[in-house]
């Protein structure tokens, strides 16, 4: 980005794009030009453990897929000779004409999403890391792991090739460290990757491996995070070593390295590993630095974006978003929802502009074939010299030719070039071609191409299939010519077999009620109604209680003193007034059904006798339904009016109970009923609730002795900053022995009595507070019957499942489904609020349609076979067969189907067809594989 | 006695979302391996019923792979 003007609804923004010094529509990623290219450069994305050409894609999976010149390393383009890329390039894609161009973009929004970086511990030579080959970053030995690796995925130390026996993790390089780096903040991604790294070593080694990780505090308190944990403690046999490394010395130049730490028990301990891996910290690019200036948002003094608690992903500046790693370190997941949130918000302030940019394609009426006999096109694509060097290509179209059905082969240089496509839509017409194969590259990246081509020549884009000769032929069996071509005579021949029994296929479409239905008035739920109200659309908010606010109506103040209850107030009255929101008080929800787009939902409103159910009719669902603070029935918890949770202590803040300032001491207990067999989760919020709560006290009455215990303090991201802050305060935190019993007692004299065993001082210790506080855990409903009703799936510990951790994580598998907030995971305020602007981005991308297209690749039931065995019911992962009890057969919503097959393979009779992939088609493909 | 040598023919189906883009993948990567295999591209690995296998066995294959 170069320059940024304007404001909020309408800025200008100019971009300069790079030249790239290859076609991207003429380049076909066949290779050549890396291997003629004569120079070598250090390999960035494999850390420079390998080298690349100068000219390459970052990496094999790359999208797209299309070379780039490194104008940095080309030798043309930095000496002036050379160009031996244009010379071999089959598709003339090399342009050294290219130049810089300059594009102006006229936008009402703008999204900061630059990412982060690891720290390099080469900055200040930690660990002497630079002189040492065998003291490898973690991402250098994510690398090292990879099977797309520089080792080709073995396990080997870089000094001598030889796989390591014992391997040390050293987390918190590079973070929590105010004094050699400055980054006084966690990371909160490396305890994490940490374990999974040393849970993969432990997979990849033949032999026993060696695994310790060096810590702090472990700090897994991401959703089931503290699970795997436990299971690299437990199943894979992982060392954790509490304890801060500074140095790790080779041992007399046998590549290994020494650590030197103090053990559990007190004692002097010196270990030697074959590999040092530095757990690097996250942090903002120098680049992120100006760019953000250029912007005009404020950054924090690490270089983050500053943001509120209340308004997690909008920055200083109005109508500027930011979302991801700039925002705060943080991983996949949050990254992800934050990105959701951010457009989100952009989509609040620019819903009256949606869909009046867009254009509609105009199709040709598509003509009905089905009467006809199979009339087949075969198109063989050369692919340069990537298919036509390895394949005999002339003599697979004289093949084709000869295949039942096929009335018209030839070959192509590109297939995949405009011309080419123009010249088979005019082929199929003149031809009076019904269905088509391309031999060529694969059908996961240009199936949809060539279906388009169909479409314009007004043929049924199902009447289609592709032979992959590129990829899974020629790519793959350079050496043998012979066996290549014979191999892809067959392909040829599967695909011409199965497209005989191809039938056109429609794609159904359904209509969508603009109107979401979202499940709890907490915060969350509010905020998500909040967000589509103001995008025009109806919400209807469900709410259990007589009272809109949730948990929220009980805290004091965020961990960066934003005062909660006065933003909670207003959330409130906002939403009550919103003529968009309908809310519905002491309402349960009694029945549900439908689907994506078209839902039906039965409330009963406990507001007076009789009360007559409502069913309400919404396209989209969001659940909100949070989650409840753990009643503990230990610790004197009930029994004595000194012992109070976490959440009665804020609420006694919230109230500003004069009592708290008289008191002499407190005692906070972290993880009552967290981490525990019985509820092995962490729930993430409570160690900054305590740490600002012990802070609040200590600051109302400095007198006051204040102890927090712990397990693993776990204030992650920039919390670290208030954990910092409470300790400079005089808040004293004290690491007890989880192994050994923590008492609490009253004593003769009536005062409460706490005992629990020092980690550090390994010795029994007593502490006689005037309050304790349990930080208790966030429990959800157990076989909540939400779950049942809209068809979604809870965890082992109750909490909603997302359809994917990192793709989809505010999604549930049922489609139109949502989650947020709580009843999602242990969450603190401003994570709920994000997953809110979350879960209403996505719903809102549904509600934004008329109409919604369904797949033509779906399962049919052919009534006359079922059985009504309910087979298929069980199997299918997506609820979408239901059983008809007056016809006794099974039926497939085509608005559920993902097209999966799994019932057609389930039922005994054959019953289910999958459109597209039905068993005539692939036995037909199975007959003709014979070779 | 002349023994030819034994090359197995083996029909391969592979799920569309990860085995097939996995194979797809062993071709940009450049991977070579032999050519005695015959791709059959599916929705889900889920798909394949033991009819599928069997008929495969039956057309001659001599190894079918079900990669998902």
């Amino acid at each position: 980005m170069d320059h940024i003007d304007g404001e909020e609804g309408n800025f200008e923004v100019s971009v300069i794009q790079h030249p790239r010094y290859v076609d991207m529509d003429k380049c076909i990623a066949c290779g050549l030009c890396a291997e003629k290219c004569p120079k070598k450069v250090p390999d960035k994305y494999d850390e420079g453990l390998v080298k690349r050409k100068a000219i390459y894609v970052q990496y094999a999976q790359a999208v797209p897929l299309k070379y780039a010149i490194d104008p940095e390393q080309c030798i043309y383009l930095t000496k002036g000779k050379c160009r031996a890329c244009e010379k071999f390039c089959p598709a003339g894609a090399i342009n050294f004409k290219d130049t810089a161009k300059k594009v102006t973009v006229n936008v009402g929004a703008v999204i900061v999403a630059p990412g982060g970086e690891t720290y390099d511990p080469g900055d200040n030579d930690t660990f002497e890391y630079k002189k040492f080959p065998n003291i490898v970053t973690s991402i250098e030995f994510e690398r090292m792991l990879s099977a797309s690796g520089p080792f080709g995925g073995h396990l080997i130390r870089p000094s001598d090739k030889v796989e390591p026996k014992k391997i040390a993790w050293i987390q918190c390089v590079g973070s929590r460290d105010e004094n050699h780096c400055g980054n006084g903040y966690c990371s909160s991604v490396c305890c994490t990757y940490a374990v999974k790294e040393a849970m993969l070593a432990k997979e990849h080694c033949a032999d026993d491996l060696d695994a310790a990780i060096f810590y702090i505090d472990i700090r897994t308190n991401g959703k089931d995070f503290e699970q795997y944990y436990n299971r690299a403690k437990d199943e894979f046999g992982i060392r954790f070593i509490k304890s801060k490394v500074i140095s790790a010395p080779e041992v007399k130049e046998s590549g290994k390295h020494l650590i030197s730490y103090v053990g559990d028990s007190g004692k002097r301990i010196n270990e030697e590993f074959d590999l040092v891996v530095l757990s690097v910290g996250l942090q903002p690019k120098k680049e992120s630095v100006t760019l953000a200036q250029k912007v005009g948002i404020d950054l924090n003094k690490y270089g983050y974006a500053v943001t509120h608690s209340f308004d997690p992903v909008s920055t200083s500046k109005p109508g500027v978003y930011v979302c991801g790693a700039f925002q705060a370190p943080k991983d996949i997941p949050s990254s992800v929802i934050d990105a959701s949130a951010a457009a989100g918000m952009a989509a609040n302030k620019l819903s009256s502009a949606r869909w009046s940019m867009t254009k509609t394609k105009e199709v040709p009426i598509e003509l009905d074939v089905r009467s006809q006999s199979p009339r087949i096109g075969v198109f063989v694509c050369c692919c340069g010299t990537n298919i036509a060097g390895v394949v005999d290509v002339p003599a697979v179209v004289e093949f084709a030719k000869t295949l039942p059905g096929v009335v018209f082969a030839e070959q192509n240089m590109f297939s995949c070039s405009q011309d080419t496509q123009d010249k088979i839509a005019q082929t199929i017409k003149e031809q009076r071609l019904n269905r088509a194969v391309v031999a060529a590259c694969t059908p996961k990246t240009h199936e949809s191409l060539f279906q388009e081509t169909l479409t314009s020549a007004g043929i049924n884009k199902y009447l289609f299939e592709m032979a992959n000769i590129r990829n899974q032929c020629s790519w793959v069996h350079k050496d043998a010519p012979e066996l290549a071509t014979r191999k892809a005579k067959d392909m040829v021949k599967m695909a011409v077999a199965k497209a005989r029994l191809l039938e056109p296929l429609s794609e159904p479409t359904f209509a969508v009620k603009h109107a979401a239905l979202v499940i709890g008035g907490g915060v969350t739920g509010m905020e998500a109604a909040r967000d589509l109200a103001d995008q025009g659309f109806h919400c209807y908010l469900i709410e259990k209680t007589d009272t809109l606010g949730g948990q929220a109506r009980h805290l004091f103040h965020t961990w960066q003193g934003e005062d909660i209850q006065q933003y909670v107030g207003g959330l409130i009255e906002t939403v009550s007034n919103n003529e968009n929101i309908d809310i519905f008080f002491n309402a349960d929800i009694t029945a549900a059904e439908g689907f994506v787009g078209n839902f039906k939902t039965t409330i009963h409103q406990d507001i007076a006798p009789d009360s007559p159910a409502i069913i309400l009719e919404h396209g989209v669902t969001i659940i909100a339904s949070g989650a409840a603070e753990y009643a503990p029935d230990q610790y004197l918890y009930g029994k004595d009016s000194r012992v109070v949770t976490g959440l009665e202590l804020q609420q006694r803040l919230v109230d500003n109970d004069s009592g708290l300032a008289g008191l002499k001491s407190a005692v906070f207990i972290q993880c009552v009923g967290s981490r525990i067999p019985e509820r092995p989760y962490c729930s993430k919020l409570c160690c900054t609730q305590s740490i600002t709560s012990a802070l609040e006290l200590k600051t109302r009455n400095p007198e006051m002795d204040v102890f927090v215990l712990y397990r693993d303090m776990r204030p992650y991201g920039l919390r670290e900053e208030i954990y910092r802050k409470a300790r400079a305060a005089g808040v004293v935190f004290i690491r007890f022995n989880f192994e050994k019993e923590l008492i609490v007692e009253t004593d003769d004299a009536g005062r409460l009595c706490v005992t629990f065993s020092d980690c550090v001082l390994s010795r029994r210790m007593r502490i006689n507070p005037d309050l304790l506080v349990l930080a208790t855990a966030i429990v959800p409903e157990k076989e909540n019957p939400l779950a049942q009703k809209y068809k979604i799936s809870q965890s082992a510990d109750g909490f909603f499942m997302e359809a994917h951790v990192k793709l989809r994580p505010v999604d549930c598998a049922t489609d139109g489904v949502f989650i947020c907030g709580l009843a999602h995971a242990p969450k603190p305020i401003d994570e709920s609020i994000t997953q809110a602007h979350a879960a209403a981005a996505r719903a809102a991308t549904i509600l934004a349609m008329e109409k919604i297209k369904g797949e033509g690749i779906v399962s049919h039931i052919d009534p006359r076979l079922c059985s009504g065995c309910l087979g298929c019911i069980n199997v299918c992962p997506y609820g979408a067969i239901s059983f008809d009890s007056e016809k006794k057969v099974a039926e497939i919503n085509p608005a559920l189907c993902k097209g999966c097959g799994a019932c057609a393979a389930a039922c005994p009779s054959e019953a289910p067809i999958l459109m597209g992939f039905t068993n005539h088609q692939l036995y037909a493909q199975i007959n003709s594989a014979l070779f | 006695m002349q023994t030819e040598e034994f090359t197995p023919k083996i029909i391969a189906f592979m799920c569309n979302w990860c085995a097939y883009g996995a194979a797809d993948l062993a071709g940009v990567s450049r991977m070579q391996y032999p050519s005695n295999i015959r791709p059959v591209r599916v929705m889900c690995s889920a798909t394949v019923s033991p009819h599928h296998i069997l008929r495969a066995f039956q057309s001659g294959a001599d190894g079918v792979l079900v990669g998902g």
